[in-house]
């Protein structure tokens, strides 16, 4: 039986009714057309689908879109603000975190929650933190750099 | 890997739940999800009734009560980890949550959703054991208290009963001279323990042992206490040699599990190794006096 839910997406509310069964990162792509989040493993692993729920990473494979009803949801789409790139994406941009692409909306998000607990994390932090986000092209080095250049970025220094 | 349909229902009181159990035998309860929606995905089950009861209020926390801790089965692995309560009266809390899979699965999977999953591979039994813990269960027949020795009874298989939801976990405030570790070998790509050993030791004077408490994962079908690494310990002056022959017990009695990773003998292997780091790693942990 399809349930009605309501979820505010960066900044905007979305209503509708939707299978129970639907998963929140299908809900995001195919429902709303955000297709920012990406689908890498669908198991669980490679943190492509990574979103902020409430301000938590998590992986939107491995949760139902029910799941979020009433929820404040953030993806990669919603970074960004009046045009600006929020200062992770510009340390990607900026230190070449990113080859093919692929993961970066999920490494980008999961890495915003790290600066977010941890302002000034150490580089073996940074690669803790980012242990459920998988990339298959850089060898992490240049995203390990992307995320210190955001933490100090933000911290001003 | 789209799951077969069920039916989904949000509950806010934990006597919600229990109703809805009542009546549906084939209900599942939806905590965190980290566990039921990959086996769900994989239609391994096929549950027609979800009962949410990750909305439930006051089924999240840490507290301290009555020498005890207190933590509440909804209570997520990060919240866990972060807490500077647990850090500060029980570290191996704490530890034990920082070592599971990766932090967006510590975002969302909670402590009571794994013990009542008790994966074998899981983290929380090693801990939950080593720590002498009783679980609070709830039902429409009231509460009970089962302690964590009898709580876990076969693969995937714990002493809860249909109809019976996990609420809170208990744990007697460390005191005196004591001291906890755990140590893990982590399945590369999942995270999830290939072996992982929770002791928890407390001392009289210097480095004689009054009691251990050694809690297992990963090594068989369930978790279990090393009874035998335990008996070699108390009473005994700690150091290498002793606490080598206490760790070639680590895995009396139990069937270790081979698979693809890591095979019976090596497993067996790995857990009197990891068993002895933590033994080490527990003794440095006591506070000096
Ligand atoms: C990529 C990945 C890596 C992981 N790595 C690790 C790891 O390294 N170590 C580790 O220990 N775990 C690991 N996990 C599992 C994770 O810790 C899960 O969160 C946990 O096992 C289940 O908790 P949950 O809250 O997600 O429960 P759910 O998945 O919601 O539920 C699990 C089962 O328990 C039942 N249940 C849940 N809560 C209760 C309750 N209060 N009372 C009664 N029954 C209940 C459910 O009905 C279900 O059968 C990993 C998971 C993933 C996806
Ligand atoms: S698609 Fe969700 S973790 Fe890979
Ligand atoms: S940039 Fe290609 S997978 Fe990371």
């Amino acid at each position: 039986m399809k349930q009605a839910i309501s979820i505010n997406v960066n900044g905007a509310d979305h209503a509708g009714e939707v299978e129970p069964r639907l998963l929140l990162v299908h809900y995001l792509r195919d429902v709303l057309g955000l297709t920012g989040t990406h689908i890498g493993c669908e198991t669980s692993i490679c943190g492509a689908c990574t979103i902020l729920l409430d301000g938590q990473a998590v992986k939107s494979c491995t949760m139902f879109a029910v799941q979020a009803d009433g929820s404040n949801i953030t993806t990669i789409e919603g970074l960004a603000t009046n045009g600006n790139l929020h200062p992770m994406q510009e340390g990607f941009w900026e230190c070449h975190g990113l080859q093919c692409g692929y993961c970066t909306p999920g490494m980008i998000i999961a890495a915003t929650q790290i600066v977010d607990r941890n302002p000034n994390p150490s580089r073996d932090e940074i690669r803790h933190g980012l242990e459920g986000n998988l990339c298959r092209c850089t060898g992490y080095q240049h995203i390990v750099e992307a995320v210190e250049y955001a933490a100090a970025k933000k911290s001003g220094v | 890997m789209i799951p077969a349909e069920f039916n989904y229902a949000r509950v806010s009181t934990l006597d919600e739940a229990l109703t809805l159990l009542a009546q549906n035998e084939d209900a599942k309860i939806l905590a965190g999800g980290h566990s039921l929606i990959p086996a769900m995905k994989f239609r391994l089950i096929q549950p027609p009734l979800l009962v949410d009861i990750g909305r439930i209020k006051d089924l999240s926390y840490i507290r301290e009560e009555g020498g005890q801790i207190r933590v509440g089965a909804m209570t997520t692995h990060y919240q866990i980890e972060a807490s500077d309560l647990l850090k500060e009266i029980c570290p191996l809390l704490p530890e034990c949550a920082g070592s599971i899979g990766d932090m967006q699965v510590r975002n969302k999977g909670t402590i009571g959703g794994s013990l009542a999953h008790s994966d074998p591979a899981g983290d929380w039994p090693a801990a939950i054991l080593a720590l002498n813990a009783e679980l609070v269960a709830v039902s429409k027949n009231g509460e009970r208290t089962i302690k964590a020795e009898d709580f876990f009874v076969d693969l995937l298989t714990t002493a809860l009963e249909p109809g019976e939801i996990l609420r809170e976990i208990r744990i007697n405030k460390p005191n005196g001279r004591t001291g906890h570790a755990y140590m893990k070998m982590h399945h590369p790509a999942s995270g999830f323990a290939v072996v992982g050993i929770a002791a928890n030791l407390s001392f009289n004077g210097n480095n004689k042992c009054k009691a251990a408490n050694i809690g297992v994962t990963g090594v068989a079908a369930k978790a279990y206490r090393a009874t035998g690494v335990e008996s070699a310990l108390t009473g005994v002056n700690l150091d290498d040699a002793s606490i080598g022959a206490a760790a070639a017990h680590a895995t009396d009695g139990a069937d270790a599990n081979g698979d693809l990773f890591a095979s019976a003998d090596y497993r067996r292997h790995l857990a009197e190794v990891y068993t002895k780091r933590a033994i080490a790693a527990a003794m440095k942990s006591v506070p000096s006096a």
